[in-house]
């Protein structure tokens, strides 16, 4: 099995590797790393902490395709937990406790696992196909997200809010923490138990793997509920970035850039087996593109058209067709050696 | 010649049969009894409900919609779906306004919008059917372009002040209090062209047969290659048309429209009665669906309650449509 | 187009010739370096039904997919009439009049009859489709093969026979010559197949040449002329069924005497032995109605019946896989509810599906993983079984059971059917079950494999499981029970020891009883 992984994650690591070659080259600066009062500064570092609200929407997206679902939730219910989180802390006398703090990211994040759970169920207990299921809380999640601001974008100033998404620990920014904290735990919680067999075996052959025994309706579940309460994560790490809840902006098509980064990694949108390293280096091409794009000048919103270009680029790349076209050259190769013509 | 025994069970009394023959047409008579459940509630709490003016209305704010949930209806009785309507709505706005702020006529620029949108359309198409990827990444890629590419004709609106566009939609035709403007009369017409050719030619019949099963189709020399490209076109072409009929709504381009309107598209056609899984499905049911979604987001504001709700009351009605679909599938197959 | 003009056109009454309607010499297939069809040679004579019989892998469903025109042959020449022609497509196939209906009917279930006939040549009137002609056209046809439903009803409202009719008739409808049938009577019931000899009778009786490819020999020996025989890619000759004596048939098919019958166990029909397993006025939908069953302690209970007797619902609701709409389940005599699999399992009752591909093996996990996934499943999601531990696991059962696969990390799927079914059954083995409920276990596996797999149902039965199995072969089931119920139309019929049974009395018993059919 790892030699199958193995085989997969090389052509991630080189669409990463070739990227930041060709950054590298055309600005020598990207790679650098300067030092000012013990913290890091740096084009790769920017990489590392802006990555993190991606890295954790991604990870939970991985869990949820591994088991032939998806979910289009993910955008809403970031704007959902930013709105509940800045709300509680808005409303406080104490924008600063750290009390005030857990209760307010608690509560954003409660809120997001509940509406994972709901997604869940409808999914794996009424078995309703995941795109519409996750669709409607992805028209309602931010109409949600509306109500609980009033209607506006509530800002706050609270320092240690600010700290999740600006702030540095160890040198380093601690949103990169997070998001490494969060790529091992899921990764234990996947290969040290049985569950990523199981959520394989689940996403491969459904039935066959109720037949089997497999707990199929309490993994699908699961998935869900893991994707919503990261993706409660990822929202209270976004409006930290920016101090507000912004219902619409929270989170904009970052469902559709963590479906890219799966699948950028080596998992089947089909379900079955799935890569955590695979998805870790999908988003962090990803993040690094959207660097590139910025450093070219692009203007923001155009650069959705090179990520279209980019989601062409690996589909050809993974398509059966370019496949075969590459394993008829080879065979054609090494048929030379055998006299009879091969089929 | 003998009958058989299978035969004698297989004919039923009348009323069955004329049943048995409609049973795809069931889920867009609950979506009729909604709109009708709706209209007359909304009547029964507002009293100014059902009149002219606001059903004329409702066709006049929504027409942008009908077109784009023609075309969806297409692509997803394919079995296939098409996520970018609303950029590709976006990109051809921005650039029919472009086009026309730089001085050319708009007979010749409402033929490159519709030509935008159907290549892009035929890009996802090909995508999908040449290289084997799946109809949600493939409308997905094509979402990105469009949204990029809007932004890339124009960071902020270019208004729009070509006189035939501004008529689409300030030209009113009034009969007794009901007004009909020709965005609404083309609206119509696609509607009625969708229906037709779903209907009566093999294209449309194969166009169910996919949605069906591909292989058999393909099997049974039905030309499915062609269909599938020609099916994310028209949905592509109707985003372009829908991006002549908002423009001459909003009277400008604005690189940020459609955003989520893929959506309310998918939402009013799977209302409509069309099952996601492809196969079957109806133009006119889709219509309702687009009826429900804009007498939905008249009775919000009617309530003055804030826009949100509108995607919200949506998204719960999907959700109880599709839960009933559900449960109905799951007592049919236990059987 | 006149109505009677369309009747007419796929009347077809050839001059009695001896030249083969359809004729292939030489056929040769190669897949890479495996040689699928080696030199084949093929006569079809209009009028005839004409079968091919061979094992699985003997290259049949090679040579059928070389005159449907679904692969090409990398040598040898097929001819129509004497003409050479060539088959590049599936296309190309039907526009010949050669036609082909699948065991899974490639239809459209979601349109309506009359277009699942029609369509591809439908009747246009002002530019559009003339709905009206089309129907009539659809009746017409119906009406040759004597079926009469409603051209516009949805296919899929109807049965299986039905429309594997309706696909006959899209066949005829084109100015047919040949007709294939790929495992035509699978899924029918009795009444169905004679339904369907009927009508292949009318299409010889016109002149059209039937390729009739079936499992069942005695559908083989009532309605084919002619048989011909391949193994191993190979031709091994071409015979009149009336010359063919079926033990010789089945000599040539295997190369080797059949295998000797197992020597059957006696066994005592009022068993002193505890039941481990009873079910009590079980009920589900119109296919379950009102069974009682007992399990007893090393036996294996063979179920026979024909398709949609009943079988696989009563084995899913003896296993808890499906629920039953009414009555109890009994595990050591005592009242249980088994909702599920999982509590199945826990109770040590498993349930091998007879849907290998969908519900059986995941085929891109390993085999080991395949293996260990119902232990894996039961430990719970904590507790993982260690690599090493999985891997002795596997490797004991690939020995036990004779697994062919190059490793324990191949992946299921690569597997050959046999190979697959046995790793199936070594995770439910895995189990220590009490009860093995397996359903067609044998179904599209090599003789050698088949026979392996009864040994070692007697080997478990003879060490006190309980094992239940199901098969439509009349033979295996006599083969490898000590009791056989029978299943009729959702009904238990009859509960014999295997000893006392001969299998004209179970054909009797598994079919309709007389009533003129």
């Amino acid at each position: 099995m790892t030699r199958i992984f193995k085989h997969r994650l090389v052509l991630p690591i080189a669409a990463l590797v070739a990227l930041v070659l060709v950054n590298t080259i055309s600005r020598p600066s990207f790679v650098s790393i300067t030092i000012r009062d013990g913290q890091l500064y740096g084009s790769v570092i920017d990489i590392l902490r802006n990555s993190a609200p991606l890295m954790l929407v991604a990870l939970g997206m991985t869990i949820v395709i591994a088991t032939r679902g998806i979910d289009l939730s993910v955008g809403a219910l970031m704007a959902v937990s930013g709105a509940v989180a800045l709300t509680i802390i808005d409303g406080s006398g104490s924008p600063d406790s750290p009390v005030t703090l857990t209760i307010a990211i608690i509560a954003g994040v409660a809120v997001t696992l509940v509406f994972g759970i709901w997604n869940g169920f409808l999914v794996a207990v009424l078995g309703i196909q995941p795109i519409i299921a996750t669709l409607v809380l992805m028209l309602a999640g931010r109409g949600i997200a509306l109500l609980i601001t009033g209607g506006f974008i509530t800002t706050v100033t609270s320092t240690p809010y600010k700290f999740m998404s600006q702030g540095y620990l160890l040198g380093l920014p601690f949103a990169f923490y997070v998001s490494a904290v969060a790529i091992l735990l899921v990764a234990v919680i996947e290969r040290r138990t049985a569950l990523g067999v199981l959520t394989e075996s689940v996403g491969i052959n459904p039935e066959a793997s109720r037949l089997a025994g497999v707990r199929s309706r309490g993994i699908v579940w699961g998935a869900y509920a893991a994707s919503g309460l990261l993706a409660g994560f990822a929202g209270i790490l976004y409006s930290s970035n920016i101090m507000a809840a912004d219902a619409n902006a929270a989170g904009q098509y970052i469902e559709l850039d963590a479906i890219l980064a799966v699948v950028l990694g080596g998992t089947s949108l089909m379900g079955g087996k799935f890569s955590i390293a695979g998805t870790v280096i999908g988003v962090f091409t990803i993040q690094t593109l959207k660097s590139t794009i910025t450093f070219l000048g692009v203007p923001p919103a155009v650069s959705p058209l090179f990520m279209a270009l980019v989601v062409v680029l690996v589909v050809l790349v993974q398509s059966r067709r370019v496949r075969t076209g590459l394993a008829r050259l080879s065979a054609a190769v090494s048929s030379r050696k055998n006299p009879e013509v091969a089929r | 010649m003998s009958g058989t025994t299978t035969a004698v069970r297989d004919i039923g009394t009348g009323m069955r049969r004329f049943v048995g023959r409609r049973v795809s047409w069931i889920p867009v008579f609950a979506a009729l009894g909604i709109l009708l459940v709706l209209m007359l509630a909304g009547q029964a709490y507002f009293g100014t409900f059902i009149t002219p003016r606001v059903l004329s209305s409702l066709l006049l704010d929504n027409a942008y919609l009908l077109i784009l949930a023609v075309g969806m209806t297409f692509v997803i009785i394919t079995g296939g779906i098409d996520l970018s309507v609303g950029a590709v709505l976006a990109f051809t706005a921005m650039l029919g306004a472009r086009l026309l702020s730089e001085g050319l006529p708009a007979v010749l620029v409402i033929p490159v919008m519709l030509l935008g949108g159907s290549l892009i359309g035929l890009l996802i198409g090909v995508l999908i059917q040449f290289f084997d990827v799946q109809p949600f990444i493939a409308s997905l890629a094509g979402l990105f372009a469009a949204r990029g590419l809007a932004f890339l004709v124009s960071l902020s609106s270019i208004k729009v002040e070509d006189p035939l566009i501004l008529w689409l939609q300030t030209k009113l035709f009034y009969l007794d209090g009901w007004f009909l403007s020709p965005t609404g009369i083309i609206a119509l017409l696609v509607v009625a062209a969708g229906a037709l050719v779903l209907h009566f030619t093999r294209f449309g019949r194969t166009i169910y047969a996919i949605g069906g099963n591909e292989q058999s189709a393909r099997l049974m020399g039905l030309p499915v290659v062609r269909t599938k490209l020609l099916a994310y076109v028209i949905s592509g072409a109707c985003a372009g048309l829908a991006g002549v009929v908002f423009t001459a709504y909003q009277g400008a381009g604005y690189p940020l429209n459609g955003v989520g309107t893929e959506l309310d598209t998918i939402a009013a056609v799977v209302i409509g009665g069309t099952l996601l899984t492809g196969g079957s499905g109806y133009v006119l049911g889709s219509m309702i669906g687009v009826f429900v979604y804009g007498m939905i987001k008249t009775a919000i504001s009617f309530l003055g309650a804030e826009q949100s709700w509108t995607r919200i009351t949506i998204g719960a009605l999907l959700l109880v449509f599709v839960v009933v679909q559900r449960v109905i599938v799951s007592r049919s197959n236990r059987r | 187009m006149s109505l009677a003009a369309v009747v007419e056109q796929n009347v077809t009454m050839p001059e009695p010739s001896t030249t083969p309607v359809l004729e292939v010499s030489g056929a040769t297939v190669r897949f890479g370096r495996e040689v699928a069809l080696d030199s084949v040679d093929l006569r079809i004579f209009a009028g005839e039904v004409h079968s091919i019989m061979g094992e699985n892998g003997a290259g049949k469903s090679t040579l059928i997919k070389a005159l449907t025109g679904a692969i090409a042959l990398d040598a040898g020449v097929i001819r129509m009439d004497g003409e050479v022609v060539r088959i590049p497509s599936p296309l190309d196939a039907q526009r010949l009049g050669i036609g082909a209906v699948y065991q899974e009917i490639d239809l459209l279930p979601n349109l309506s009859v009359a277009e699942n006939i029609v369509l591809g040549r439908e009747p246009r009137r002002r530019g559009g489709i003339d709905w009206p002609a089309m129907r009539r056209i659809a009746s017409a046809l119906l009406a040759e093969l004597g079926v009469t439903i409603d051209p516009a009803s949805p296919l899929g409202s109807h049965s299986l026979a039905v429309q594997q009719l309706v696909a006959i008739a899209r066949a005829i409808s084109a100015d047919l010559r040949v007709l294939v049938l790929d495992e035509p009577t699978s899924s029918l019931d009795a009444d169905e197949v004679a339904e369907l000899f009927r009508v292949i009778r009318d299409l010889t009786d016109r002149g059209v040449a039937v390729l009739f490819i079936s499992h069942f020999l005695d559908q083989v020996y009532e309605i084919g002329d002619r048989i011909t025989v391949l193994r191993g890619g190979a031709l091994v000759g071409e015979y009149r069924t009336t010359e063919l004596l079926r033990i010789e048939l089945v000599q040539k098919m295997l190369g080797r005497a059949p295998v000797a019958r197992m020597a059957r166990r006696s066994a005592d029909p009022d068993s002193t032995a505890p039941v481990a397993l009873e079910g009590r006025g079980l009920r589900r939908g119109e296919r379950l109605r009102d069974v009682d069953i007992r399990v007893h302690e090393a036996e294996v209970v063979g179920v026979a019946g024909l398709l949609g007797s009943g079988r696989t619902e009563l084995a899913r609701a003896l296993a808890g896989v499906d629920t039953t709409d009414s009555g109890t389940l009994l595990v050591d005599g005592r009242p249980t509810t088994i909702r599920g699999p999982r509590r199945g399992i826990a109770l040590g009752i498993v349930y091998s599906s007879e849907d290998r591909r969908a519900e059986g093996i995941i085929g891109e996990l390993t085999v080991r993983e395949n293996i260990a996934l119902a232990i894996q499943a039961q430990r719970g999601v904590l507790h993982l079984m260690s690599r090493a531990r999985q891997t002795e696991l596997a490797a004991s059962w690939i020995e036990a059971l004779g697994i062919r696969t190059p490793s324990p990390e191949a992946l299921a799927g690569t597997l050959s059917g046999g190979n697959q079914q046995k790793v199936m059954l070594a995770r439910l083995l895995a189990l220590a079950p009490r009860v093995l409920l397996l359903d067609e276990p044998t179904r599209g596996i090599d003789v050698g494999a088949k026979v392996e797999v009864q040994n070692l149902v007697g080997e478990l039965a003879a060490n006190g499981m309980s094992v239940v199995f199901i098969s439509a072969e009349l033979e295996e089931v006599l083969r490898v029970s000590t009791r056989i119920v029978v299943l009729r139309d959702g009904l238990l019929v009859a509960s014999l020891p295997a000893e006392a049974t001969s299998s004209e009395s179970l054909l009797a018993l598994v079919t309709q009883p007389d009533d003129g059919a």
